[in-house]
């Protein structure tokens, strides 16, 4: 028999939807982690799912196209976010990875406590996206 | 009876009934002849389980304990468009594989479709 060009319809149009429900949720997890179960590490691979879900409805160029990260530069990035935030602190003459807080009034939000660790958290989040997705894409390539 | 009482007793009538359906769908599981029945049985009645169960603890969190869960409500609404379109991309994957129906089978109203297309694709091929 031969190979019919499938018409992925359904698949693609619900996970249009989907994706986004995904992606806001994964938002979520990463900045509810200090006080609530969440964090970088989930947060990344909810993220990672999501855009990994993309692949799965429509093909790799398409995909390509509309994220044009490359992520394994993205690893890099959250490890220079991380070490950063612990250097930082170093710079003020406190010990390596000193975690600061404080308190802010915001327009909307009201008062929001923010913390040292956000920064941290955002570098675990980078790396683990970026290390699923590389090691997702690498297996995924063999196609010309 | 109080408040509590009274948004227990929903919770727990929406959640009981949440669990009854999925045993139903279970037992739909193992009698029904092939796939396309099973699937059946399978996607709804367990979508409409999990939809019933998720209400259930929603509506006790908000009435018992005045907590608003957006969560549940989005897990609500996140089981309710995936879990069709999951049956919908198993079951295409099923009758593409060849899988066979079961002999109770009466129509078929893909296959002349799909055939259908075939020969067209066939002779655009020859022009």
């Amino acid at each position: 028999m031969k190979q019919m060009r499938p018409n992925d319809m359904m698949l693609q149009v619900s996970m249009r939807l989907i994706t986004l429900i995904i992606f806001a949720f994964s938002f979520y997890l990463f900045l509810a982690g200090h006080n609530n179960p969440g964090g970088g590490f989930i947060g990344g691979l909810m993220t990672a799912s999501a855009i990994l879900v993309l692949y799965l409805a429509f093909d790799m160029k398409t995909i390509k196209k509309a994220i044009p990260f490359n992520f394994t530069t993205m690893i890099g990035v959250g490890l220079l976010f991380a070490v950063f935030t612990g250097v930082a602190s170093m710079l003020f003459g406190f010990p390596f990875l000193k975690h600061f807080f404080d308190y802010f009034q915001f327009p909307i939000f009201g008062e929001v406590e923010l913390t040292t660790a956000l920064p941290f958290d955002l570098g675990v989040y980078l790396v683990v996206v970026g290390a699923a997705l590389t090691i997702i894409l690498a297996i995924a390539e063999d196609d010309k | 009876m109080n408040v509590n009482e009274i948004s227990e007793f929903i919770a727990a009538v929406l959640m009981l009934a949440g669990s009854i359906m999925a045993v139903i769908s279970a037992v739909g599981i193992i009698r029904f002849p092939d796939v396309y029945t099973r699937s059946h049985a399978g996607t709804k009645s367990s979508t409409l389980a999990v939809l019933l169960t998720l209400l259930g603890a929603f509506l006790y969190f908000a009435i018992a304990e005045a907590f608003v869960s957006v969560r549940l409500l989005l897990g609500i609404l996140f089981v309710f468009l995936t879990a069709p379109v999951a049956g919908h991309l198993i079951i295409r994957a099923a009758y593409r594989a060849h899988v066979e129906m079961a002999d109770i089978t009466i129509e078929d109203e893909l296959k002349e479709v799909i055939s259908q297309k075939e020969e067209e694709k066939d002779q655009s091929h020859l022009r």
